[in-house]
Parts: structure tokens; sequence; C-alpha cells
């Protein structure tokens, strides 16, 4: 690979001095043309060729490459761009599509993509467009390389964008590192490094830290402690942000329990195959969106939600007319009944949708990610932590700001009492019920976003769920809130040391010696309706 | 969609009633299939239920074996490990079946081991898997670590430069074991202790933020960073989803899996994983005659031309193909004659060359490397020049370094060569 990469270099170099002397642009149509043939190192010395040509069709061409819609035509060799509508990537006419749909993909691997990013990075270091110059310097910081040097001083001196600026100091900060440049040089390039301060600036000192020139090495070894320090401070903040994304995460599947089983008492194992039914509605939903309407897809979580909560509310209505109010004072009748039905909703999934995982895509704005400082913030994580939180905020207003929530606490708490006062309890039971098993079909639209949309979605959660509720305090929504995000961020805290499963275990472990010293859990319901 | 099920549904029922129907004539070959059909298993091993009804009805077309029709008994051990030792004997003893296709998890494997060591039947076991065991009555088809682990790790050392590692697996017997010898490999190969980094979750783990945090902060010492994968199936997906939501790209952190296949893939997003790897036998991609005869064949059983065939799936075409041959050369489905007919019994694969049962009930296949592309296909980017023999007994490991399994000459599957003893015919 070094060695590759070594020879990229001296072909760029090779072929710059070639352009200088014979001043002839390489006959651009003929290296696309060879793009086609031969094997990936083969490819990347026609990138680089393609990239010193000179050309201004050059780019382009390099970036579809990168994208994978350089096509070649077997028959006539042809070299086409798929794009809207297809080009051909010499002439830049027109091809009709039934050509274009018998383009064979040029293909790329991981190493020629990073050559050719660096090769658009060169092309593209005196862009007009700053958002372009910007993914130059990165693309430079990525593939760092001692040659690029003069190029990045040169785009310095003429960039007037200060962020461009910076960054492309520090690409050529990386490049020189990387170079046998002077003691000087160097140091003053780890400083510029150590003001940014991150991972890529900490893998580019580390190699020095153990260099010969003893003032070198100090000075890298000093970068690096402040590195780290500040590394380590923003590594809490990090664990903070996973413990409440994996919080929100629990709380989404606990809250629907915290109604069933928290509120009304029911033990209802199918729990977890009422958010699995929401997480399928989304796949129906963005299944239908896909063939019938696509530009609607951004839009398919929002038409999902409101689906998924009278899909899995509706289902969960028919358990309880159906099973549980039969069942009602008798605990364990209640779980191996629901137990029961949440093996027939696996199998019946399992049936209808087959076995496999089912493809949920991310919209637009679920992907990806944001850096805050040095922190990495994903948008799917961020939009299910809002998502969660809203929901609580809802079902808080609902259980106490409407005549439905009164009574749902009336017949909870005093089931005579509130017969006598005119309220239909049967009635009232069904639509609680409803309520939290429309909750969990809300958490499946959720959870689809993040994890396997498969028949066994709702296994792994039920346990996490009982966990959250009992550990919070059965019949407490707040305290569902406050367990869910006490258990996440004490997972993600343990979880570097201890280890993913370890972590697990104490966790449990820690809960276990909890509810034996608090048996009703972090916020315990007092009172006359606990005793009822 | 639902007509997949529809056609798969069918089929099985068809199996079932063909199994039921046959008990009355007795002049049939029993083909057992003890693959999981419901339960977490189901995802994987479903196909490979599908894939051996097609193989039969193949063999079936061509005339049987020796004069005799071919009937496949199908059973559902329901994912559960224990239930898999129970359907093994109910193959083997109510069924009377001559030989068992089947298993997917190590676990399940071992289950059935000391059934078919008691009744003295046949297995053949598809999947890629640890490796430290041979026994008289298994066939492995899939490959051992030294046919995936091994040369997947030359494979990222030598081309792509990698000298610093990432063993991240499930916590079970696959991936502790696979870990274990990848360890000791690298740390023979010069790796010092501190670049390697180990890192186990539970099944189906699905919050992988710390996991890939930490990655990210490993792979930032300076030196090219590649995660080896024996993550299981399923958690794969908010692994690879977490990965390029970080945006560590296969640029700069190469991920290369061993229970990453077409399947697999078939029910995600693909575009965050392209360019990341797998060491697999074979690739749905691979331009031979056989494999698209193949795959033609498999989509014209199916009913549907987006299905894909994966690398266990070859694994049982090999398997049956022997047996069929094996069967053949002793011209009786005793146990006994075709389990010592089976070594050296030669057949072609679907990538182009021509594996052989060892002694030691491994077979040789060649090692490839993909690429995984945004159509849910792999691109070789790497093979092996000639196929590479499967080793029972890891070499690189010092309690099974001495070990040998050779049911031809020593007619034992844990030979010891420096105590010049047996150490007893059960696996291990």
């Amino acid at each position: 690979m070094t060695f590759f990469r070594a020879a990229f270099a001296a072909t760029i170099l090779a072929l710059i001095q070639i352009l200088a002397t014979a001043a002839t642009a390489q006959d651009f149509a003929g290296l696309v043309r060879t793009l086609p043939e031969g094997s990936y190192s083969d490819r990347a010395a026609v990138v680089a060729a393609i990239a010193t040509s000179g050309d201004a069709r050059a780019e382009p061409v390099l970036a579809a490459l990168l994208e994978g819609e350089l096509g070649v035509v077997e028959a006539t060799g042809q070299v086409i761009v798929q794009g809207s509508p297809p080009t051909d990537a010499v002439t830049g006419d027109e091809v009709d599509a039934a050509t274009a749909d018998a383009a064979e993909r040029i293909r790329v691997n991981n190493s020629l993509r990073r050559d050719i990013r660096a090769a658009i990075g060169l092309l593209t270091l005196s862009s007009p467009d700053p958002a372009k110059r910007m993914a130059a310097a990165e693309a430079a910081i990525r593939a760092p390389d001692p040659d690029q040097i003069a190029a990045l001083e040169t785009a310095i001196a003429a960039e007037e964008d200060g962020r461009v600026r910076t960054r492309l100091g520090e690409a050529r900060a990386i490049a020189v590192l990387a170079s046998d440049a002077g003691t000087e040089a160097r140091i003053a390039a780890i400083d510029t490094l150590a003001r940014r301060g991150d991972q890529v600036a900490q893998s580019a000192i580390a190699p020095l830290a153990g260099a010969e020139d003893p003032a070198l090495a100090e000075a890298a070894t000093r970068a690096l402690a402040a590195i780290e320090q500040s590394r380590m401070l923003w590594g809490y903040a990090q664990n903070i942000w996973y413990g409440l994304s994996l919080g929100s995460v629990l709380l989404l599947a606990a809250i629907g329990l915290a109604i069933t089983f928290g509120v009304m008492g029911v033990i209802n194992m199918a729990h977890g195959e009422l958010v699995m039914l929401g997480a399928y509605t989304t796949f129906v939903v963005q299944d239908a969106i896909r063939s019938h309407a696509p530009g609607l897809f951004d839009w398919s979580l929002l038409i999902a939600a409101p689906l998924a909560f009278l899909v899995a509310g509706g289902i969960g209505v028919a358990i309880e007319r159906g099973i549980v109010r039969h069942l009602y004072g008798r605990a364990l009748e209640t779980l191996l009944a629901t137990w029961g039905v949440s093996l027939i909703l696996q199998q019946a999934v399992r049936s209808i949708f087959g076995p496999n995982n089912r493809e949920v895509g991310n919209p637009s704005w679920m992907s990806g990610s944001f850096d805050v400082g040095q922190m990495t913030v994903t948008w799917n994580r961020l939009w299910i932590l809002l998502f969660a939180l809203a929901v609580f905020a809802v079902l808080l207003a609902v259980m106490k700001r409407t005549p439905a929530g009164l009574q749902m606490r009336a017949v909870t708490q005093n089931r005579p009492m509130a017969a006598n006062m005119g309220i239909r309890t049967a009635w009232v039971d069904a639509m609680t019920f409803g309520l939290g098993a429309g909750i969990a079909g809300l958490a499946g639209v959720a959870l689809s976003q993040i994890d396997n949309v498969s028949p066994n979605l709702g296994q792994g959660y039920i346990v996490d769920s009982f966990m959250v509720v009992v550990f919070g305090g059965a019949g407490n929504i707040w305290g569902t809130l406050a367990g869910a995000f006490s258990l996440g961020i004490v997972n993600k805290f343990l979880e570097p040391y201890a280890g993913a499963v370890l972590g697990k275990i104490l966790v449990l472990v820690a809960i276990i010696l909890f509810i034996q010293k608090r048996p009703r859990g972090l916020f315990a319901v007092k009172g006359r309706a606990v005793e009822g | 969609m639902s007509f997949f099920t529809k056609t798969t549904l069918t089929s099985g029922l068809a199996a079932l009633m063909l199994s039921t129907a046959a008990f009355a004539q007795d002049d049939t070959i029993k083909v057992g299939i003890l693959h999981s059909l419901s339960g977490t298993m189901a995802i994987s091993e479903t196909t490979l239920k599908d894939a051996m009804l097609m193989l039969v009805d193949e063999q079936n077309k061509k005339g049987g074996i020796n004069g005799k029709m071919l009937e496949a008994v199908v059973v559902d051990p329901a994912s559960d490990w224990p239930l898999f030792a129970e359907k093994a004997r109910e193959l083997i003893e109510a069924n009377d079946v001559d030989v068992v296709f089947g298993c997917w998890t190590s676990v399940s494997r071992k289950s059935v081991l000391p059934v078919f060591e008691e009744l003295n039947s046949i297995l053949f076991y598809p999947v890629q898997y640890e490796g430290e065991e041979s026994q008289r009555n298994v066939f492995y088809t899939g490959a051992a670590p030294n046919q995936q682990a091994i040369p997947a790790v030359d494979y990222l050392m030598n081309e792509e430069g990698v000298e610093r590692w990432v063993l991240a697996g499930t916590d079970y017997v696959y991936p502790r074991t696979t870990n274990k010898i990848l360890e000791a490999y690298l740390q023979a190969k010069g790796v010092a202790p501190e670049d390697i980094m180990i890192n186990y979750t539970p099944f189906g783990h699905s919050d992988w933020q710390t996991i890939v945090s930490d990655i990210k902060t490993f792979g930032s010492a300076g030196k090219k960073t590649a995660v080896v994968s024996t993550i299981n199936g399923d958690a794969n997906v908010p692994f690879y989803k977490e990965l390029g939501n970080q945006g560590v790209s296969a640029e700069d952190i190469p991920v290369v899996a061993f229970s990453v296949g077409e399947e697999e893939l078939a029910g995600l997003d693909t575009a965050p994983l392209v360019g990341h790897l797998a060491a697999w036998n074979y690739f749905m991609s691979v331009d031979t005659p056989e494999n698209a005869a193949f795959i033609d064949t498999w989509h014209e059983f199916i009913g549907s031309d987006a299905r894909v065939t994966n690398d266990p799936m070859e694994a049982h075409y090999i398997g049956f193909n022997m047996w069929v041959k094996a069967v053949e050369a002793a011209g009786t489905t005793d146990a006994d004659a075709v389990i010592d007919a089976l070594p050296g019994i030669e057949v072609p694969n679907l990538t182009g060359g021509t594996s052989v049962m060892l002694p030691n009930h491994h077979i040789t296949k060649p090692v490839l490397i993909g690429e995984i592309q945004d159509d849910g296909q792999f691109d070789v980017v790497w093979e092996t020049e000639e196929l590479v023999p499967g080793d029972a007994w890891s070499d690189f490991l010092p309690e099974s370094k001495p070990l040998e399994a050779d049911w031809v000459e020593l007619d034992c599957g844990n030979y010891n060569t420096e105590t010049k003893t047996c150490g007893g015919s059960a696996s291990n």
C-alpha cells in the first residue's frame, strides 16, 4: 500500500514533468478509454494521468468514477457518465437510454477511491466554490502526500475564506509531518495540528513521539499530552450523550409498558411484539412510498407514525378484549397468555414477511452526523431522543390534562368507585391498554431506524423495558423517564471499561440489589392506591 | 414477497407430505434436512433448507442414485439447541434417513454430535466454523479458520498495509476461538499486543455508539487500522449503520467480516457498507459456467430472480455431490461404507476448481476476498492461487498444534503427533 502510494505520487510527478516539458496535454480521450482496462493499480495510474492532463473534463469524470457512475459499453468501448441524462464521458454528448443501460459499471476499490479523492482534491484546490476547496483540503488531510506541499502553499496564499485557509494549513501541516522537512518546520506543523486537537491530529503526531531528534520528540509528546487532555474531557461529554441516546431508546421501548404494566398492572409479554409491529408498519409504508410516490420518502416516518400507533393500538385493544380482560387479577395466567400471543405474533409476521430482515431506509434528515467540538452527534440518535421526549410529553399531558386520562387514573386507582361515578370501566381498560400498545407501535417506528426489522425485534427489548419500569417505579411515568436515562448513562460509562457484555451484567446485578433495598423502585407510588 | 413465502411454505409442505407418503415404499433413499425454519436462526437456515430441496430435486431429475429415487425429510429444530439433538434422533431413528444435511451455529452442531456418533449416521455441516474438531460421522464442508480468517488477515496485512487490528465479535464459541487463533497468528507475525484490540458484544447488540467510537480512537494512533469482524448476522446491520453515521468509511478503517454474505446484505441499505470486505469461499458474483447454471437452477426452483445465493449454499452443493458420488462408489447408503468412501472424493465447486474431501473430513476450498458493492453483491479483489486444504486443528494454538485428524490411516479425529496417541474418538 505504502509502496503503491509512493508509485502513485511518482507517477503524478513524472506526468507533471512530461506536461511541463512537452506542454501537450495527454490525450484525454485516449486515457478515459483505457480506464476500464487492467487491474485496480493500472486504473490508479490512469486516474493520476487524467488528473494531470489539465483537461477541464477531468474532474467531473473522476467524480463520476468515484461515485460509481462511470460505465463502459463493452462492444464499442464508449465510456458513459450515468447522470440524468447520461452523457459520453469524452465528448459530453447525450447518450440514449438504451446504450446507457447496456453500459457496465467501472469498478473501484478502497485504495483506488482514496487515490481518486486525492486526485480530485488537487484539481479542485483552486475551484471558485469554497465548499469544493474545503472538500479538497479534507481530501488532502485524509491522504497526506509530501508532494502536495507546494500546491497547498500556493492555495493557502490565494485563499480568502478564513475557515478554508485554516483547513488548508492543517492539510499542509500533516503533509509536512509526513515529509522529511527540517525539525523547525515540523515543530511548527505540530503546533498547527495541536490547535486542531482531534483524532486526526493525534494520529498524525503520534509517530513523531518516538522521533530520534529530541526537540521534535519533546514537541510531539507535549502536543499529544494536550490533545489527550482535551480528548478525555470530550470523552466524558460523548459518554453522556451516548447514555442519553441509549436512555431514549430504553424510554421509547418502556414507556408503553409503563402504562400497561405500571398503571394497569398487566404483565404484557407481547409488548416487544407490538414494538415490532410498529417497525413493520414503517416497512410497509416505505414500501408503498417507494413504489407509488418516491418523492414522499423523506416523509415516510411521519406518515408511518400515526399508522403504527393505530395498528399496534388496535391489536392491543384486541388482545385486551380477547384475552387479558378474562384474566385480570391472575398475574401468572396473564403472563403465560400474553407470552403465547407474542409467539403467535412473531410467527405470523414471519409467515407474512418472511424470516429475513426487511430493509427500512433512513430518510435523508436522519442520516449522517455533525460535530460538536470533538464529539460526533449522529442525526438519527438526536431525532430519536427528541421523539422519545415528545412522546413522553404528550403521554404525560394525556394522562394529567384530559378527561380520558382522568378516567384511566380513576379506574386503575379505585375501580368500584369509578364505576359508581358512571365511568365505563371495561371500555377504559381497553383504551388504556390500547394506548400503551399504540405507544409501543410508535417506538417501533423509531427503532426501525437503528435496529433490524425482523420478527425477533421485540425480544431484544422486552427484558430491558421491564427493567426500566421496575427500576423507575411501577405506576410512575416520571420514574420511567428517570429510570431509562439513568440506566442508559450508567451503561455507557461502564461499557468502555467493562465491555458490552460485562457492562450489561453489572447493570442487571446493580438493579437486583437496588430492588432488594427499594422494592417499589426509584419513584415509588405512595398512598392507598398502592395497596389496592 | 408473500409469494416467496407461499412457495417456501408449499415446497416445505410438499416435502413433508412426500416424506409421509414415502413410508409405504422402501426403495427410496432418504435425505434428512435439519435446519431451523423458525426462531432466530430461521433468517439464515431457511434458505439452506430450500437449497437442499433443490439439490434433491435435481438429482431425482437425473434418475436418483443407483436407480433409487431420493426423498427429502424436513424437520424444524426451531433455533433451539437441545431440540436439534431430539430432531436429529427423530430423523435417524423414526424416519430412517441415510444422511443428514444441517445445523448452522456451532452450539447446534455440538448438540447433535453425540446423537450421530451413537446412532452411527452421517452429518454434512455447511457453515464456516472455528475448527478444533473432527468427528468420524461429520463432514465439514464450510471453511475452517485457515480457509477464511487467516487468509483475510494476510490480505489486509499485505495489500492494505494494516498494522493495527480490532478483533470484534459476538460473545460465543466461534468468535472466541477464531479470535484466539487470530491473536496468536498476528503475534507470531510480529504485531505487538497493544496493537490488537479485542471486543465482544452480546447477540443482537444494537447500540454500537461506544464501540464504534472506541474503534475510531484506536485507529487514530497513526497506523493503518482494520476491523476483523466475527459479529454474527443480525447485529451487523446496526454496526455498519453506526460506522457510516459516524463517518468511518472503508477507506479509513476497512472492516472484513466472516459472517456477512449476500443473504445478510439483502435486508439492508448497502450505501454505508460499500468498500467493506468479506472473506468467503464463494461469492454469487463469481463468473464461472458452473455458478451461472447453479444460480439459474436456484432462481427457477425458488420462483424468483431476486433471490441470492451464498457460501453455505455452495457448501451444501459440494457436500451433496460428494455424498452422491460416495454412495454411487460404495453401491450402498450404509453409513460405514459411505464414511469410508468419502475421503478422496472429488467434485467441482462453483468457483471453477475441484474440491476434495480430505481424510480429516474437511475439504479443499479457494479463499476469496470481496468488497461490498452498492447492489448488495461482492466484487472479488483477491483470491488464493490454489485451493486451501481445511485444517481441523489450528497450528497457531499451542494446545492444538500437535493434534492431527485422519480417519483413513489413523482412524482418529485428534491424534497427538507428540505422544503418538489418539485422544479418543470424540470431538475434542
